[in-house]
């Protein structure tokens, strides 16, 4: 059975011609764009234009980032799973987190605090951390009030339709507030040294970076034992799986549906802050792409899966380090940096047209899709 | 044992007369934070620029003002039954949108608010304290000095007062109401558009003289405004007392539609849309041109989306395709390589968009819903992102763009003088109207054809719809094509208009603006796209204040459509009957009655522990 999101084509009748020649069609499709990679990797490969360092560094950048993208990733796929919907103000979310770290990283700051010592700079960090996942939230959950809990009941175009009005709202309230211009990150010193552990410095990783891995893999780890340990993380199960089922059997949809929201903002939250100080800068603007690229993410590990968002994270963050090195520039093309963001969207393409559960994706009922 | 029954029962009555006001309460909390909002996210302040009455009120004053007094009509909504409460309760509501201005007069400087919302400045501070009012001199002292007691309650009174006066307008009957609502609403609007009216006016002799009457440099005067209630009311008797509307509706169908009454009217309305450019000046004609660009686009996506149901949010990308070609073919600069004539490349443009909406549609159109509306985003996205890049600068120029895109007329060989009236952007608005004329007849045609059934059918329920012996993909990918080569037609005269195409042009906004065009005007409806077009392009463009905001709004906008009236402000009336039963097929289930929202469903457990 192929039950997926794609529709079925329907299974006895004779095939058109006009069948025949979009299946031709995408056969060639998926052919042009396997040679694609297969040339642009081995034209650059073999002529040796980059040493074994670059490509470990690419791995670590792609690594981390791929971090971030899976911790907004979370917040995609677990709202996607009991919603239907695909929340598109998470990425203005996540922008509401990275500017809440920068507002408390400047009052710490101002306060001679964030740079201190050790301990104090940790516990900045963390609180940086823990405020912009409560402002992150609170936005969230007002946002599921206003915009998306009126609407549950509509057609799944109109609550897309009110996300994406959400999304430019918040967008534009914080231009509106805090100016549009680009605000640098403060630093914190310790973060941005070098690691000095034995296997680790061979790597050339900085604290940030290590912090920024760790944190993804450790938060996603709590929520994983939540979501499959904890009451309230059964009763979302139970939500995801069958939505008036779990109100008979005496669920709190609503409930369930709020701490959905709220998890996944905090992550995004979080996600912000480490973004922040990864790369030192922040616009309203900021949070588009990212949540854009981590909701490929969430479909690419398989939507509604909390370990598939997390493979999904790391997979696009390497795709993007690596491949727009080695793919497009081995195909002489000028400038393949700027082209990251196509290799981000293409799989995106990719993956709902050829293999749209996912990675680890379960196979998807049709009423699900 | 029975007293403390009593004294029970007193509390609890109590608790319930106070569990009345909560919805008062909360209201107020709304309307505290929607005037700190209003104010810090900087539209009073910028909106400052700009008088309704001159020296009287400015549009940022009347938005703080109107704040309150729909606080107070809300309060007075919500308040426990009684004259008494309403006035009390919208007085209330009105106290805490302005008690929140009070405090942030008092912790904004203390905290230095500034450094972190620019918009927290000293002049927005002089503006919610009343200090030009009160006649405070020294705006520094002002928080601190002598006046500080007066300006801190500055707010919250005027606030107060001005929710009762919310309040009465809710306890007023139906008749006065509507009167007071519509005379604020004219004066509002006729404050926006004085400047607009004024200067067409004053190049007359004939009206020179009524402009300088009615219209100051900036804003109304006062005998605009008494012009303005006097109209008002003069047309509220006319229409009690003579009733035009309603004996129009009272009258037969066939004489509603009689040639005799259709033919006059349709070509008055004709007229007035052929004539409307000329009778402005300065920038009014190219925000007309652009308006009739936009509802071209509008119409175009009004083909996928309001008809065939597919939410595509890459509508750029083939704008793009059709700007790009037509430049490429038609410009006189260093980049062009054909120079055709604008009328030549128009169909080729189509063709190539056409030909991207294949290539990018066949792949995708499998997939369901909202994944749609993600690929189509993507593909926006590369596009946006390869205009820009250096992989294209040699051929469509990367950020410096192609330039010498000669007018359409001109590619042709028609020199036209600088001072007729088609040689600005006024040809572009009629081959607007002819395309829009050309787009709206081939929409009617398929709406009533096999093939617009076949994409109502797929809007509504996909699964019936295959089962009804239609293939998903070939009727799909025609809506997704025709899209696309309309999208392609506007990219071609968007690139006319502007005598170029850049690549900041070519963004995902472009997509976003057209979306909401189609879903504010109405999805499926041709009226009501037009009227999108108008309101979404037209206002920001005539009012530059609103500009910095229109995102901001568009965002309110479709929040607050998709809550009342997701069927659009103008639906059609199959898009209407549509929306109510899309429930069903969208999510794929079968149909019948919509399921309750278990949501509203009480938990078990918790109903029966409550008892």
């Amino acid at each position: 059975m192929r039950t997926t999101l794609r529709t079925r084509r329907a299974p006895s009748r004779t095939e058109t011609a006009f069948e025949a020649a979009v299946s031709a069609f995408l056969w060639a499709f998926r052919i042009v764009l396997v040679l694609i990679v297969v040339v642009g990797s081995v034209i650059t490969i073999s002529s040796g234009k980059f040493t074994l360092e670059t490509w470990v560094d690419l791995v670590v950048k792609g690594a981390v980032q791929g971090g971030i993208y899976a911790l907004i990733a979370l917040g995609y796929t677990m709202v996607y799973g009991i919603m239907r919907m695909i929340n598109f103000a998470h990425g203005e979310v996540f922008m509401i987190g990275i500017f809440s770290g920068y507002f408390a990283a400047e009052i710490l700051d101002e306060l001679g605090i964030l740079n201190a010592n050790v301990v104090a700079s940790l516990f900045s960090f963390l609180l940086m951390m823990a405020i912009a996942a409560c402002v992150s939230t609170l936005v969230a959950l007002a946002v599921e009030r206003v915009a998306y809990r009126p609407l549950r009941n509509s057609p799944r175009l109109v609550l897309l339709i009110s996300a994406i009005g959400a999304s430019f709202f918040l967008q534009y309230t914080v231009a509106g507030l805090v100016g549009p211009g680009i605000f640098r990150y403060p630093t914190i010193d310790i973060l941005e040294e070098k690691v000095g552990l034995p296997v680790i410095s061979a790597l050339g990783m900085s604290w940030i970076q290590v912090v920024v891995i760790v944190s993804a893999l450790v938060m996603m780890a709590v929520l994983y034992l939540f979501v499959m340990r904890s009451k309230i993380g059964t009763a979302i199960r139970a939500v995801s799986e069958d939505k008036q089922t779990a109100a008979l059997m005496g669920i709190d949809v609503n409930r369930a549906i709020v701490t959905t929201f709220a998890v996944g903002a905090a992550m995004a939250g979080a996600a912000g802050v480490l973004y922040g100080l990864l790369f030192g800068q922040v616009q309203f603007y900021t949070g588009f792409i990212p949540g854009i690229k981590a909701f490929t993410a969430a479909v690419l590990g398989g939507i509604g899966n909390i370990p598939g968002a997390m493979v999904g994270g790391f997979v696009l963050g390497e795709a993007e380090s690596i491949g727009s090195l080695l793919i497009i520039d081995g195909l002489g093309v000028p400038g393949s940096g700027q082209l990251k963001d196509v290799i981000a969207f293409t799989i995106l393409v990719m993956v709902l047209m050829f293999r749209p559960q996912g990675i680890l994706g379960e196979r998807l009922s049709r009423s699900r899709a | 044992m029975s007293t403390a029954a009593a004294v029970s029962g007193r509390s609890e009555g109590l608790e319930r007369r106070l569990g009345a006001w909560k919805p008062v309460l909360i209201a107020g909390l709304l309307a505290g934070f929607v005037s700190l909002y209003v104010t810090l996210v900087g539209i009073v302040g910028t909106f400052q620029e700009r008088e309704i009455v001159e020296d009287v009120v400015t549009v940022g004053e009347a938005v703080l003002v109107l704040t309150a007094v729909l606080a107070g009509y809300v309060g007075a909504r919500r308040a426990p039954g009684g004259v008494l409460n309403a006035i009390v309760g919208s007085a209330l509501v009105g106290l805490m949108a302005g008690a929140a201005l009070s405090l942030l007069i008092i912790l904004g400087p203390m905290v230095d608010l500034r450094a972190y919302l620019p918009n927290a400045s000293p002049d927005l501070y002089e503006l919610i304290s009343g200090a030009e009012l009160l006649g405070v001199e020294d705006a520094r002292d002002m928080w601190r000095g002598e006046a500080f007691p007066i300006t801190f309650w500055f707010p919250a009174l005027v606030g107060m007062s001005l929710g009762a006066l919310g309040g009465l307008l809710a306890l007023l009957p139906r008749t006065p109401r509507v009167l007071i609502l519509v005379s604020v609403a004219a004066i509002v609007g006729m404050g926006l558009f004085s400047s607009i009216l004024r200067s067409p006016m004053l190049q007359r002799d004939a009206t020179a003289g009524i402009a300088r009457e009615l219209f100051a440099s900036n804003g109304l005067t006062i005998t605009g405004v008494v012009l303005i209630l006097g109209i008002v009311i003069a047309v509220y008797l006319v229409h009690r007392l003579v009733q035009p509307t309603r004996r129009f509706r009272a009258l037969p169908r066939e004489t509603q539609r009689h040639p005799a009454i259709v033919i006059p009217a349709g070509a008055l309305a004709l007229l007035i849309v052929l004539l409307l450019p000329l009778g402005f000046t300065g920038f009014i004609p190219s925000v007309i041109a652009l308006i009739a660009l936009y509802a071209l686009m509008g119409l175009g996506l009004n083909i996928t989306l309001g008809m065939a149901g597919l939410l595509d949010l890459g509508f750029v990308a083939f704008f793009a395709v059709g700007a790009y070609t037509t430049a490429l073919l038609t410009s006189t600069g260093e980049l062009g390589i054909a120079q055709w004539p604008f009328f030549v490349a128009i169909p080729f443009a189509m063709l190539v968009a056409m030909g991207f909406g294949i290539l990018l549609g066949l792949p995708i159109l499998g997939i369901r819903g909202d994944y749609l509306a993600i690929a189509t985003l993507g593909f926006g996205e590369i596009i946006s992102i390869l205009a820009r890049s250096d992989l294209l600068k040699e051929t469509i120029g990367g950020p410096r763009g192609i330039l010498n895109v000669p007018k359409p007329l001109a590619s042709v060989g028609v020199d036209i003088p600088p001072d007729h009236f088609l040689a600005g952007p006024n040809q572009i608005y009629y081959i607007s109207l002819i395309c829009i004329a050309v787009i709206a007849f081939i929409a009617v045609r398929l709406r009533d054809s096999r093939l617009g059934r076949a994409w109502v059918a797929i809007r509504e329920d996909e699964d019936v719809a295959e089962a009804l012996g239609i293939n998903l993909v070939q009727t799909k990918s025609l809506a997704y094509m025709l899209g696309a080569a309309f999208a392609g037609l506007g990219g071609a005269v968007f690139a006319a208009l502007f005598g170029s195409i850049i690549s900041s042009s070519i963004n995902l906004n472009v997509s976003i603006l057209i979306v909401t065009i189609v879903v504010i005007g109405g999805m499926g409806s041709i009226p009501g796209v037009v009227l999108g077009a108008i309101v979404i392009i037209g206002l920001p463009e005539l009012f530059r204040e609103f500009a910095e905001y229109r995102f901001l709004l568009y965002g309110i906008a479709l929040i607050l459509v998709m809550h009342w009236r997701p069927e659009g402000l103008l639906p059609s009336r199959v898009g209407r009957e549509a929306l109510y039963h899309e429930e069903q097929t969208m999510e794929g289930e079968p149909s019948g009655p919509p399921p309750p929202d278990p949501a509203d469903i009480e938990p078990a457990t918790s109903s029966s522990g409550g008892a």
